[in-house]
C-alpha cells in the first residue's frame, strides 16, 4: 500500500503547476466544478443587476431611468444571461461536476479533458454573449430570438445567437460525459437502484441535453446564416415560415426547462432523506419519474405557441400532453412530503432552501398548468403572469435548489462550516423578498399588463411598486447569503467528514476530498438512504 | 472490469454489404424515374432506410455491440420521428384549413 | 488491487466507455441534421411542385457517383478496422489513406457541382434566387445549407482520418488498442449515413 503517497486535498494539490495555471488546466472534476461555480456566480450577479435596473425602470409609469430601446436590450440580455449562462449549466455543471463522481464512488468523470473543454466553451460562449453589451447594438429580440424580427433587427443578434450555439455545445459535452460516467464508472456493488437520486436526475437531464440541444443549435445557425446571406428560411417576405422557427426553437427550449428543473429536483431528493433521517419514500418512483419527465417533456413544446397561429388540433394535442407532464412532477412532490412525514426533521439551511424550493416550485408549477390550459393561455399569454410564472419556476425552483446544493455541499468542498444562524436568516430575507418581488407580477399579469415593455398604464402602478420594493429585499438577501458564505470560507469551523449525517458516498471521504476522491474505492452493499 | 475483445468482422461480409449498398443505390436512382405518385417518396425513403440499417449493423458494428447501445439507437430514431410527426400535426391541419 | 492508491490509477483504460461516448456524440450530430430534415420536410410539404422543379436542376449522375464514392469509402474505413484487428498494419494504413482519398474525390465533385450552380446564378442571396418562385428558392437554400453542412463534416472526417493514419504509423493504434480508429471510422460512417438520406431527398424528387 502506498504509505508514502501523500493524499493532498484537491484544493491544495496543484499537480505541480503554479497559481492560476493549476486551476485553468486542471482536469479534476471538483476543480472544474468550482471553475464553473465562480464564473457562473459572476454572470448570475450581472443578470441580477440587469433585473434590478428593469425593476427600477418599472417602479413608476412612464420613463424613469432608461430609453425604451435600452430596456429592450436589458430584458434580452437579462434573459440570455440567466437562461444560457445560469440556469441551464447551473446545477449539472457546478454540483453535478463536484458531486457526481463522489456519489458514484468514482475517481473522476469518464472524460476529464472533455470536461475541461466544455468549461472553456462555456467561457467562450459567455464572453461572446457579453461582448454584445460593448460592441454593436445590444440585441433587443428577447432571449427567444423569434423570427422574423431576429433576422431583420439591426442589433447584434448574430453574435448572441452564435454564443448560444457554443454554449449549447458545452452543455452537450457535459451531458455526454455524465451519461458515460454513470454507465461505466459506478463503484463496485453500486447497482442502478443503489444510485443516489441526484445521479438519476443528472442522467435524465443529460439525455435531454444530448437529444434536444442540437436542434436549437442548427436553428440558431440558420438564423445566423439567414442574417449574413439574406436567405429566407424564416422570413415570410422571402417565403419562409416564422412559425416553423418557433417549433424548432421550442423543440429545444421546452425540454430545456427540464434541463433546468430536473437537477434541482435531484438535489432536493438528495437532501430530504438526510435531514428527515428517513429512508426516501418511493425511491423507484422518483427515479423513474425523472426519466418520464425527460421523455414526455420532449413532446410538449407546442404549448408555447398556442397563440402563434398553430392549427387547432395541434393545440389540443399539445395542451393534453402538457397536463400529462404534471403527473410525474407531482409524484415527486408527494414522495418528498411522504418522506418528511414522521421524520425527525432537522431544519438546517440546506433543508430550508429545499422546502423553499418545494413551496415556490408548487406555485410555479400550478401557474404553469394555468398557462398550459389552452383557453386560459390565450388571455394570459405574453403578460406578466408568464413572467411571474417562470421566475417562480426558474428562480424559485432551480435557483433555490442551486442555493440548497450550495449550502449542502459547501462544507464538503471547502471543509469548513458557515454560520448556520446567519445562513438561516439570509434564507428568510431571500424567501420573503422573492414573494414580494414576483407575486405581484402574477396579479398584475391577470389584470392584463403585457410583458417586455418599459412602460405601463397607471392602473398597474401599485403592484409594480411593491414588486420593485421586493427586488431590493431579494438583493439584500443575496448579499447577505454571499457574505455569510465568504465568512464561512475564511473563518468557518472545520466541518469534518460528515456534518449532516448523510449516508451517500460523498460523505464518507474527507472534506475537502483528496484529488483522487477516495483512498480506496468503496464497495457498495446497500441503497443510499438506509436510515435505521 | 473485464472486457471482451471486439468481434472481428471478416473482409468478405463487409464487401458483400458494400455490393448490396451499391445495388440499392442503383435501384433508387432507377425508381426515381418511375412515377409511383404518392409512393415515390415512400419508396425512396424505404430504400434509404434499408441502406442505413446495413451501414449501422455491419460497418458500424452495431450488430455486435451491447443490447443497451442498440436500444439507444432505436430510441434516438424514434424521438426524431416523433419530433417530425408532432410538427406535422400542426402543418397538416393548418394547411388543410386553408389559412 | 493495491495499485489503486497510486495517483495514476485512474488513468485506467475503458475502451467501451470511449466508444459509448462516440456514439452519444453521433446522436447529437444526427439530431443536428435532424433539425434540417424537419425544415426540409415541412417546406417540401408546403411547396411540393416547386421542390420537384428545383430538384430538376441538380445533376443526378454527379450525385449518384458521389453516393458510390462515399459508400466505398465507408467500406474501406470499416475494413481498416478488421485489418488492424488482425495485425495487418500496412493494409490498415492503406485502407485509411484510400478512405481519405475518396473524401477528396467527393469534395472535388462537390466543388464542380456547386461551381456550376454559381455560374448559372443559383446561390444564396443571388438575384436569380430572389426572382424565382419562393418555394424553389427555399429548395436551393436548403440544398446549399444541407450539402454545405455535410461537406464541412466530410472535411472534418477526413482530418480525423488523417490523424488515424498517423497514429497507425506511429503504432499508437495497434492490434491491441484500436478504439481510436473505431471511433474515427464511426464518425466517417455517420457522414455516409447522412448522405444516404440527402441524396434521394435532394436529387431524386421529380
Ligand atoms: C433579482 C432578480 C431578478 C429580477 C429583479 C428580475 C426581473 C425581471 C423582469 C422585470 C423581467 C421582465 C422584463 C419584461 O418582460 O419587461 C424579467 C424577465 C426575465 N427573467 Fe428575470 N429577474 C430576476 C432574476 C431572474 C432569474 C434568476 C432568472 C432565471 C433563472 C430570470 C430569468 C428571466 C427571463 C428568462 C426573462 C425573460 C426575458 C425575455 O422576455 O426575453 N430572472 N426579469
Amino acid at each position: 500500500m502506498g504509505e508514502n503517497v501523500q493524499h493532498l486535498s484537491f484544493l491544495q494539490d496543484n499537480g505541480g503547476k503554479k497559481g492560476i495555471l493549476a486551476w485553468i488546466t486542471t482536469t479534476d472534476h471538483k476543480r472544474i466544478g468550482l471553475l464553473y461555480f465562480y464564473s457562473l456566480t459572476v454572470f448570475f450577479l450581472m443578470g441580477v443587476v440587469l433585473g434590478i435596473l428593469m425593476r427600477l425602470e418599472l417602479m413608476n409609469p412612464g420613463k424613469d431611468l432608461v430609453e425604451p430601446q435600452t430596456y429592450n436590450s436589458l430584458f434580452t440580455l437579462h434573459g440570455v444571461i440567466m437562461i444560457f449562462l445560469f440556469v441551464i449549466p447551473g446545477i449539472p455543471a457546478v454540483f453535478g461536476n463536484i458531486a457526481l463522481p463522489l456519489l458514484l464512488g468514482a475517481r473522476d468523470v469518464a472524460f476529464p479533458k472533455l470536461n475541461l473543454l466544455s468549461w472553456y466553451l462555456y467561457i467562450l460562449g459567455a464572453l461572446m454573449a457579453l461582448s454584445t453589451l460593448l460592441f454593436g447594438n445590444a440585441p433587443d429580440t428577447g432571449w427567444t430570438f423569434y423570427a422574423p424580427y431576429s433576422v431583420r433587427t439591426g442589433t447584434n443578434v448574430t453574435m448572441a445567437v452564435l454564443a448560444a450555439f457554443i454554449l449549447g455545445f458545452s452543455s452537450i459535452l457535459t451531458g455526454l460525459n455524465f451519461i458515460v460516467t454513470i454507465h461505466r464508472m459506478r463503484a463496485p456493488g453500486m447497482t442502478w437502484f443503489r444510485m443516489p437520486l441526484f445521479s438519476w436526475a443528472l442522467y435524465a437531464t443529460a439525455w435531454i441535453q444530448l437529444l434536444a440541444t442540437p436542434v436549437v443549435g442548427i436553428t440558431l445557425l440558420m438564423i445566423a446564416v439567414e442574417r449574413m446571406l439574406g436567405i429566407g428560411l424564416f422570413d415570410p417576405s422571402l417565403g419562409g415560415d416564422p412559425i416553423l422557427y418557433q417549433h424548432l426553437f421550442w423543440i429545444y427550449s421546452h425540454p430545456a426547462v427540464y434541463i433546468m428543473i430536473l437537477p434541482g429536483m435531484g438535489v432536493i431528493s438528495e437532501m430530504i432523506p438526510v435531514f428527515a433521517r428517513r429512508r426516501i419514500f418511493g425511491y423507484k418512483a422518483i427515479a423513474y419519474s425523472s426519466l418520464a419527465i425527460a421523455f414526455i417533456g420532449y413532446f410538449v413544446w407546442g404549448h408555447h405557441m398556442f397563440t402563434s397561429g398553430m392549427s387547432g388540433p395541434a393545440r389540443v394535442i399539445f395542451s393534453l400532453l402538457t397536463f400529462l407532464v404534471a403527473v410525474p412532477s407531482a409524484i415527486k412532490v408527494f414522495n418528498w412530503v411522504a418522506t418528511l412525514y414522521g421524520g425527525s426533521i432537522d431544519l438546517k439551511p440546506p433543508l430550508l432552501y429545499a422546502l423553499g424550493f418545494i413551496f415556490l416550485f408548487l406555485i410555479g408549477g400550478l401557474t404553469g398548468l394555468v398557462n398550459g390550459a389552452l383557453a386560459a393561455d390565450v388571455h394570459i399569454h405574453d403578460t406578466y403572469f408568464v413572467v411571474g410564472h417562470f421566475h417562480y419556476v426558474m428562480f424559485g425552483g432551480t435557483g433555490f435548489a442551486f442555493f440548497a446544493a450550495l449550502h449542502y455541499w459547501f462544507p464538503k468542498v471547502y471543509g469548513k462550516m458557515y454560520n448556520v444562524k446567519h445562513a438561516t436568516r439570509a434564507f428568510w430575507v431571500l424567501f420573503t423578498g422573492f414573494n414580494i418581488l414576483y407575486f405581484p407580477m402574477l396579479v398584475v399579469g391577470m389584470m392584463g399588463m403585457p410583458r417586455r415593455y418599459y412602460d405601463y398604464l397607471p392602473q398597474f402602478h401599485i403592484p409594480n411598486l411593491i414588486s420593485t420594493f421586493g427586488s431590493w429585499i431579494v438583493v439584500s438577501g443575496l448579499i447577505y447569503m454571499i457574505v455569510v458564505l465568504i465568512q464561512g470560507y475564511r473563518k468557518g469551523t472545520p466541518a469534518g467528514k460528515n456534518p449532516w449525517g448523510g449516508l451517500t458516498l460523498d460523505w464518507q471521504t474527507d472534506s475537502p476530498p483528496i484529488t483522487e476522491n477516495f483512498v480506496e474505492l468503496p464497495i457498495v452493499t446497500e441503497g443510499p438512504y438506509e436510515y435505521k | 472490469m473485464e472486457e471482451h475483445k471486439s468481434h472481428i468482422i471478416d473482409y468478405l461480409t463487409q464487401i458483400k454489404v458494400w455490393v448490396a449498398l451499391v445495388i440499392f443505390t442503383l435501384i433508387t436512382v432507377a425508381t426515381a424515374e418511375v412515377d409511383f405518385a404518392m409512393l415515390t417518396v415512400a419508396v425512396a425513403l424505404t430504400i434509404a432506410s434499408v441502406k442505413s440499417i446495413l451501414v449501422l449493423l455491419y460497418f458500424m458494428h452495431l450488430k455486435f455491440e451491447s443490447r443497451i447501445l442498440n436500444l439507444f439507437v432505436i430510441v434516438v430514431m424514434l424521438v426524431f420521428l416523433a419530433m417530425i410527426v408532432f410538427t406535422f400535426f400542426d402543418y397538416i391541419f393548418r394547411l388543410s384549413h386553408g389559412s | 488491487m493495491n495499485t489503486n492508491n497510486s495517483p495514476s490509477a485512474h488513468v485506467h483504460r475503458d475502451d467501451e466507455a470511449q466508444k459509448m461516448g462516440m456514439w452519444f456524440f453521433l446522436f447529437t450530430e444526427l439530431l443536428l441534421f435532424g433539425g434540417l430534415f424537419l425544415v426540409y420536410s415541412i417546406y417540401r410539404f408546403k411547396n411540393p411542385d416547386a421542390f420537384a422543379h428545383g430538384a430538376k436542376e441538380l445533376n443526378v449522375v454527379l450525385g449518384a457517383i458521389n453516393t458510390i464514392v462515399l459508400l466505398t469509402s465507408s467500406l474501406t474505413a470499416a475494413l481498416s478496422i478488421t485489418a488492424i484487428q488482425k495485425g495487418q498494419k500496412k493494409l490498415a494504413l492503406g485502407l485509411v489513406l484510400f478512405t481519405i482519398f475518396c473524401a477528396l474525390i467527393f469534395l472535388v465533385n462537390k466543388y464542380f457541382e456547386w461551381g456550376h450552380k454559381f455560374e448559372i446564378g443559383i446561390y444564396p442571396g443571388s438575384d436569380l434566387l430572389r426572382a424565382i418562385p419562393r418555394g424553389e428558392a427555399l429548395f436551393f437554400v436548403l440544398y446549399y445549407f444541407m450539402t454545405g453542412l455535410h461537406a464541412i463534416h466530410v472535411i472534418v472526417g477526413a482530418i480525423i482520418l488523417g490523424f488515424m493514419a498517423r497514429y497507425i504509423q506511429t503504432g499508437l493504434i495497434n492490434s491491441d488498442y484500436y478504439v481510436l480508429l473505431e471511433n474515427g471510422a464511426l464518425y466517417w460512417h455517420l457522414v455516409d449515413l447522412i448522405w444516404i438520406f440527402l441524396f434521394p431527398l435532394l436529387y431524386l424528387i421529380h
